[in-house]
Order: C-alpha cells, then structure tokens, then sequence
C-alpha cells in the first residue's frame, strides 16, 4: 500500500557504484580530503599487510637488541624487550582499526535504535532520555573508563563499552532530531493514514532518510574512537600487555623517555597521523555531502 | 528570575543524585567482596569481616544507600582504605592542583582561541581564514595526552625550557606558573581550536546582522563594530560550549597530571584505582560530577552576566 | 539645490550563473528639503540602490558605470574611509526592522555617544544631545532610557530611537528604508508624522523607499517608481499618481487595496514575475508582463520626458505638455 506513497530517494537507492567513484574524485579534489584519505588508506595498508610489510614478530622479545635507536633495520627502533617498534606499530594498527569499527557498529547500531524510541515514542520517555544522554555525554570520559574498570578490569571489552557509552548519545540524538523532523513529513503522515505499522513506517520511510547523515557523523568520530583506546591502554586500562597498542607503545616510551625518546615518538605518530587522517577526511566528506551539519562541534 | 535559577538547581541536584545513583551500584556490583579486594589476597577472614562491618557492608542494600546518599550530600564521603582519612579531605586537597590546571587550560583556549577565531572571520575566505580553519581542526583532532607527552619530550626532556614533573615549589607562585605551562598547555590546545571554530562560525552569523549593517551605515570605526558590537555577541555560545567541554577538560587533566607527575584529582582517582582503593575512587568521582555541575551552572550566570537579554529574563 | 544626484547608475554583482545587472541606468535626484519615495516591488533594486549609495554593496557588488553625486563627491569613487567619513554625519539611515537595527548587547546611549564619536564632545554633551533628540522623538524619560537596552522597548519605541540615531548628527540626507513596513498601521501613521515634523525641523532631505503607496502619497514631494532594477517613471507625487505614464506604474497604482473604489472579491495583480537579471533583454524590461506591449518595446528604451520634471521609459508614453 504504502509503496504508492511518494518517498524520497533513500540512501541504499542512491549509493551505487558509480556514485562512490564520483564521491571520491569530489573529495580529492580537495587538498585536504586528498591528504586525509592518503593517510587512512596508509594506515589501513600497514594494519592489514603487516605480516607482509616488516621480517619481525610483534611480541618477540629479544634482550639483545633492546633500545636501539631507529635505524635500517629497526625503522622506528626497539623497545625496552627488544621489539621493533615499526612492526608492533602496525599491529597496533590492527587493534585501533578493530576497536574503531566494532564499537562504531555497536554504538551505531544502539544509537539507532534508542534514537527512533525516543523520537518515536511518548513525549515523557523522549525527555527522560534526553536527559540521560545529555548527563553522558557531558561527563567526563576519563572518569567513566576509569569507573568501568574499576568493575570490570582493564580489558579491550572495557574499552569497547566506554566507546559505545561516550558514542551513543550523539547518534542518538541525531536520530531522534531526524525522526521527529520526519515524523511531521508528509509521506510519514500519508503512510500512517494508510495504515502502516509504526514497525513498517520506522524502517521503510523514516530509515533511509536519517542513516546517511549518521554515517557521515559516525565517520568523524573515529579519531575519537581511536583516542579512547589508546588513551585507556595509555593509562593501562585498555588491551593487556603484550598485546602492541598505540597507547601501550606510548606509555612504554613515556616511562623512558629521557634515554630512549624514540619509543614515545613511535608511539605517538600513528595515533597523530591516523586521528588527522581521518579527520581531515571526514571534514571534506561532511562539507561535500551534508552542509547542513556544519555547525555540529 | 527566581524560578529559572530553582529550575537550573534542581537540575543539578538531579545530575549529582543521579551520579551517587549510578556510582553506589556500580561499587556494589563490583564482582566479589569490596572488603577482600580492599585488603588484596593475604588478608584473613577475620581482617575482612572487621572491614566488612566497618565499611557498613553487613547492612541491607537500601541502608548501604541511604547511609552513602545522606553523607555524601553533608560532605562524608567516608574513609579511605589506605591511611583511613576521609576521603573528602584528601580529595580537596588535591583539588586545588585540578582547578588550577584547568583555568589554565581555558587561559591558554581563551587568550589564543578567540582572537583567532575572530581574525578569521572577519579575513572570511583568505589564507590566513583557511589556515586557521585546518590548524584548528588538527589539534581538535590529535589526543591531548599525545600532545602532553610530546610537549614534555621537546620542552622539557629535549630543550629544557620548562621543568616536566610536579606542580612547583608550594609558597612559590612563579614556579608554581612555570610548572602549569605545560600541562595546562596540553589541557587547552585542542580548545584553542574548538573556540575559533567556534567564534568565527558566530561570528560570521553575527557579521551578518541588521544591526551591524546599522552600525556601517553609521560609519563607526571597523574595529568597534568588531569588538565592541559583534564580538561581545559572538562569543556568547563560546562560554555556553566551555561549560560543557569542562568534562573534556578533566579528562585530559587526568592524562596531563599522569604525564606530568602533577598532583590533583586525576592522578589521586588513577593511582585509587591501581591501588584498588574504592571509596576514594568513588569520592573523587563525586567531587567531579559535582564540580563540573557547578561549573556548567557558573556558564550559565556568566552567559547571563554578558547578555543583557537573558539578564533580564532571568 | 540637489543634494543627492544619481545619474545612470550601474550596479552588477557576480554569481555563480554569470553576472547579474541588479540596477541599469539609474537616474534620479534628490533636491534640497525634499522627500523623495522609492516605490517598486521586493527585488526591484530597491535595497541594492541603498547599498551602492552607502558604499556598502556586498563583496561580489561592483558600480559598473555611472555616478552618485553628493557634496561635491562621486560616491562612487570614494575610498573606504572617505566614504566612512560621511556614513552618519553627512548621510544617515533608518532600516526596515526596528527589532534588528539595534546592538542588542550596547546600550541605547552608549550607541547613540558612538554615533558620535567624531564629534569632539565630551562624554557628558554627547549624552546631552542624545537626550534632546530622544525627547525630540518622544521617547519617554530620556535621560533613564540610555541606561537601557534595546530589548526593552516596544517595536514603536526602537523605531523611533533607531531615527533619533539617524538624525543624532544632522545630517544632509536621511535614508529610510521601509522604515514602517514592520510597524502597525496607528504606529505606521505616527512614525510617518514624526518623520516629516523632524525632516522639516533638521531640515535634511529624505529618499523614503517603501511599497506602500498610500505611505508615499502621504509623505513625499517626489517620486521614483523602479522594476527590475531600472528606473521605469519618475516624477513629482501628483504627477506620478495623477498621470502614471508607464503601464507598470500604472499597474502598481490600479493594484493598490486603497485605490479600489468598489469593494473587490480579489485584488488584482500583475501576472508573471521580475525576469531572471541574469539576462536583461535589450528591449522594455517589462514587457514581457505588459498588456500594452507593442513592436517598439522591443527596442531599447530611453526615458522620455512627459511634462517639465515627469519622464516614463517606455516607447508608448507620450507628452501632455
């Protein structure tokens, strides 16, 4: 029934391949979105063809060739065990990359669906939920993650859970905006007078119209999302040793950092690199394709 | 007046209950015995009960909350573990050290922050405009502990300008300044370019205004329009948004006071946790939330200070 | 004596779809002590001819040609700060929105002493003049209201402070841009008594720009009827109304809900809308709106003089004298 509605073009009708290959020409145009994307695909490079990009073990302790300082060898150097840094850089790629895109997932997912309950459903739940969200999000994330640990040990779940607690509220919000918006919309009325389940009418009319502007917001939150997990392995909250994290590399270096600075600049590139990378993608992304959320931060 | 400033309290009050609410069933819910992980593993039966019963852990869940709600809300905030002090003396102690370091995380947003923010709006489309804008986006971007910790290997480790750890001699005010340059430094960076965004976004809207196209069509001077008539408007948003990035602030305090060894909440909460000391953990956390309600509630008055429209609706 | 003189002036601003000519051979003048009205529809050009008089023309904004004399000056050759010089003191203005045209974070005196700040008074003269024209315009307890703010007063109030401003320096020539479009009809008519008892008072000439005719036939000695950025017929009031010699300004007047001598179900309009200026055709630019239209509006068209002072550019307008 309700296909006799006229609908706008939704986001899964209109990205199609030739489209994606026009988004990108738009961003390299840009100075900035060219260098952003040349970052995260570098980085995404090393994470994905580590084992292929260095001869070393990430975890392979080596007493002899402990703190030696960059070289042709050991390109960023070793640490304190005697690991190559450039290997267990890119390794912790692999981590940051992993937590980036499953706690985005999740957060996006959750977001979504608390996001349509609150614009959706009964007007005192929508204010009782605002009001969660906005007392989340404005405290501060340290003391969350350092709460969390406290009572459930320092762990990658930890860190995934104070990503997802820091992320949803902003998606949710977005999506409660979106969907009250919508909600008013004519098609959205046309559709209920029509009969259609308030199921049906959430994931045909009001779906596809609020995903992309999520998507493009959940975007520039990864540098976020990659400075949650490697602030909390920083502080020792995060993935355990051995495992190679930013964060972790960092710390080792910064307990040596007057004899062995190199350690603490291995660390602290990527995370420099990775969280420009992306933001500066995710600025041109936004400017090409949703103007509207310019003023958002 | 009256009833926006009671419905303003009233919120707070919610917001910190609210937080008791939520930190009392957290440490409740904390897996095992809160006595047993208090006292680490070769404590004896006979030590956990006695710390059982003095930490009020035998009582019934809802007399465990009341206790911990009404004290908390009369300032007892129990003992901690260790030392047995209460726990609300030794976290104002290190308070002052957090405050300190956050006022000059938002001096150095501030001083640095607005005028380029204001420069680039009114240079609009320039290159002085663009390069502002990609600065700004960068050191948004890039942690605050990364920046802590490179500011130290170059300032401190390398050049030696500046000292890297504690916060200066006490008594010694210029000390006490050079220690805080920086880790405040590192607290505010990213602030300095949420705040031009900021005020360049308000003040382009501003610029826009009737009333600033009357004060051209008067002819005043180019720079009293800019400051006096756009920018006292412009940076109002900016005080509402520092309110609110408090919370930021503190967690990159918590990195820089780490970074820096400086005393203060950050680094009292970090080593409770690593010493599994829970009412300290839970009293900082406190003190926190309670601060930064406060603090958002002072953004408020001085928004209202500033703005003679809201003064009056007040 | 003309105060302000206006000779075919050009204006074009650059767009995206290539330049836009808003004002085409512009002519006109203000004489001395005269009130002179500006009528046309939104998007005649109106606000653009306010803003190349102030010098105040957006950035993509160019005088392509043409002059604005006044004081001895072409405007349109003034530098910035030159033009600075005479904005306030020489030539003031009064905008449309009475809500927006005051700072809302400065006080109404403090904004009235910067008025004046090349005065060379002291503090407490410069107040004292801003008192006397703030009694001059009614404002009620002068000398409390420049403690206050703009938010508090009504929308009749901030007008009138917003003309105290304007006339706070004695200036040559008022602008008044629809200054009582935003106001209610008993506030319209006061305002419009106050100006003039002020105008003759100063002494100062007026260009009144407003859409309301029956405002215009009220208030001014002269006017100029504009579309699409052309100056289509001008003339003294009773001319222009008496004897429209344009079909547009004939049109404007039928259509006014005043003029309508019998009741009507609809008032009538004119059908279509102001052409893309983009691209101006060479012949009458109303032309293609014109019931009259003839093979000679296809030509360019010049004014033609109709009586001594009263001139229409269009081809079929013809001479009473």
């Amino acid at each position: 029934m309700s296909e006799a509605v006229s609908n706008p073009p939704s986001m899964a009708q209109r990205l199609r391949l030739g489209d994606i290959w026009k988004a990108t020409r738009r961003v390299l145009r840009e100075p900035l979105g060219a260098f952003g994307l040349i970052l995260v695909l570098v980085m995404i490079g090393g994470a994905v063809f580590a084992d292929w990009l260095t001869a070393y073990e990430p975890n392979k302790i080596s007493p002899r060739d402990r703190f030696q300082g960059p070289s042709l060898d050991h390109l960023l150097g070793t640490d304190h065990l005697g690991r190559d840094l450039f290997t267990r850089v890119l390794h912790g790629g692999r981590i940051a990359l992993w937590v980036a895109l499953f706690s985005t997932a999740i957060s996006l997912s959750i977001g979504i669906v608390l996001g349509l309950i609150a614009g959706y459903g009964p007007r005192w739940l929508d204010n009782l939920m605002l009001l969660l969200f906005d007392s989340i999000k404005s405290f501060p994330t340290v003391m969350l993650a350092l709460a969390l640990v406290t009572l459930a040990g320092p762990s990658l779940t930890a860190v995934v859970i104070v990503v997802v607690l820091v992320n949803v509220p902003g998606y949710a919000r977005i999506i409660r905006t979106q969907t009250l918006a919508l909600k008013e919309s004519e098609f959205v009325t046309a559709a209920q007078s029509m009969g259609a389940s308030s199921a049906r009418i959430l994931r045909v009319h009001v779906m596809p119209n609020v995903i992309g502007p999520l998507l493009i917001l959940a975007s520039m939150d990864i540098p976020v999302v990659i400075a949650i997990e490697a602030g909390m392995s920083f502080l020792g909250l995060g993935v355990r040793p051995p495992t190679p994290s930013w964060g972790a590399i960092l710390n080792d270096g910064f307990t040596a950092i007057r004899d062995t600075p190199w350690i603490a600049i291995a660390g602290g590139l990527p995370i420099i690199l990775t969280t420009l990378g992306f933001t500066f993608l995710g600025e041109t992304l936004r400017d090409v394709f949703d103007p509207r959320l310019k003023g958002r931060g | 007046m009256f009833s926006y400033a009671l419905k303003r309290l009233g919120l707070s009050v919610a917001i910190v209950s609210l937080a008791m609410l939520l930190l009392f069933s957290m440490i409740y819910l904390v897996p095992g015995d809160p006595a047993a992980v208090a006292l680490g593993p070769r404590a004896t039966d006979a030590m956990r009960e006695a710390l059982r019963i003095k930490m009020g852990l035998d009582q019934p869940v809802w007399v465990q909350f009341w206790n911990f709600f009404t004290g908390a809300w009369t300032g007892d905030l129990g003992r901690e573990v260790l030392s047995d002090r209460p726990v609300a003396q030794v976290v104002m102690e290190q308070l002052p050290y957090t405050l300190a370091l956050i006022a000059g995380g938002i001096s150095w947003s501030v001083a640095i922050g607005i005028p380029l923010g204001c420069w680039a709006a009114v240079k609009r489309g320039s290159w002085a405009d663009r390069i502002v804008g990609v600065l700004s986006v960068a050191v948004i971007a890039v942690p605050s502990f990364v920046i802590a910790i490179y500011a130290l290997l170059v300032f401190a480790v390398s050049l030696r300008w500046l000292p890297a750890i504690g916060a200066g001699e006490p008594g010694d005010l210029g000390d006490q300044l050079t220690h805080l340059i920086l880790p405040s430094l590192a607290v505010g960076l990213g602030w300095i370019g949420y705040i031009a965004r900021m005020v360049r976004a308000s003040m382009l809207e501003v610029l826009e205004a009737q009333h600033i196209r009357t004060a051209r069509a008067f002819g005043l001077p180019e720079n009293l329009i800019t400051f006096r008539y756009a920018l006292t408007i412009a940076i109002l948003p900016t005080v509402t948004l520092l309110g609110v990035g408090i919370g930021q602030m503190l967690s990159s305090a918590v990195f820089a006071e780490i970074v820096f060894a400086r005393p203060g909440v950050g680094k009292l909460v970090y080593d409770a946790i690593l010493t599994r000391n829970y009412p300290l953990v839970t009293g900082a956390v406190l003190v926190t939330t309670v601060l930064f309600v406060l603090i958002n509630l002072l953004a408020d008055l001085i928004v209202g200070a500033l703005d003679p429209r809201v003064r009056s609706r007040l | 004596m003309t105060v302000l003189s206006i000779t075919d002036l050009n204006v074009f601003f650059s767009t995206e779809g290539g330049d836009l000519h808003a004002l085409r051979d512009v002519s006109f003048d203000v004489p001395e002590r005269r009130i002179v009205g500006i009528v046309g529809e939104s998007g005649c050009g109106k606000s653009t001819l306010i803003n190349a008089i102030l010098g105040l023309l957006a950035d993509n904004g160019r005088v392509g040609g043409g002059g604005i004399h006044f004081e001895g000056h072409d405007l349109t050759r003034l530098g910035p700060k030159e033009m600075q010089a005479l904005r306030g003191p020489r030539i003031a203005t009064v905008f449309q929105d009475p809500m927006g045209a005051l700072n809302p974070v400065v006080s109404v005196g403090a904004q009235m002493r910067n008025i004046q700040y090349r005065s060379g008074l002291s503090r407490s003269e410069k107040d004292a003049k801003s008192v006397a024209i703030l009694q001059k315009v009614r404002i009620p307890d002068a000398g409390a209201a420049l403690a206050r703010y703009p938010h508090e007063f009504s929308g009749g109030m901030k007008q009138r402070i917003a003309i105290a401003m304007a006339l706070l320096m004695e200036p040559a020539l008022l602008i008044a841009d629809e200054p009582t479009t935003a106001l209610d009809a008993t506030l319209e008519v006061a305002t419009i008594e106050l100006l003039k008892e002020l105008q003759q008072d100063i002494g100062c000439s007026v260009l009144f720009i407003s859409h309301h005719l029956g405002v215009i036939a009220e208030l001014c000695d002269d006017v100029v009827v504009m579309y699409a950025g052309e100056v289509v017929e001008r003339g003294t009031t009773r001319q222009v109304f008496n004897n429209p010699g344009h079909p547009y300004a004939a049109r404007l007047l039928e259509c006014d809900p005043a003029r309508q001598s019998e009741r009507v179900r609809l008032l009538p309009t004119i059908p279509g809308e102001i052409p893309d200026l983009r691209h101006r055709p060479e012949g009458c630019i109303f032309a293609p709106r014109c019931d009259r239209r003839a093979p000679a509006c296809e030509a360019r068209q010049s004014e033609l003089p109709l009586q001594t002072g009263h001139m229409a550019r269009c081809a079929l307008a013809e001479a009473r004298s």
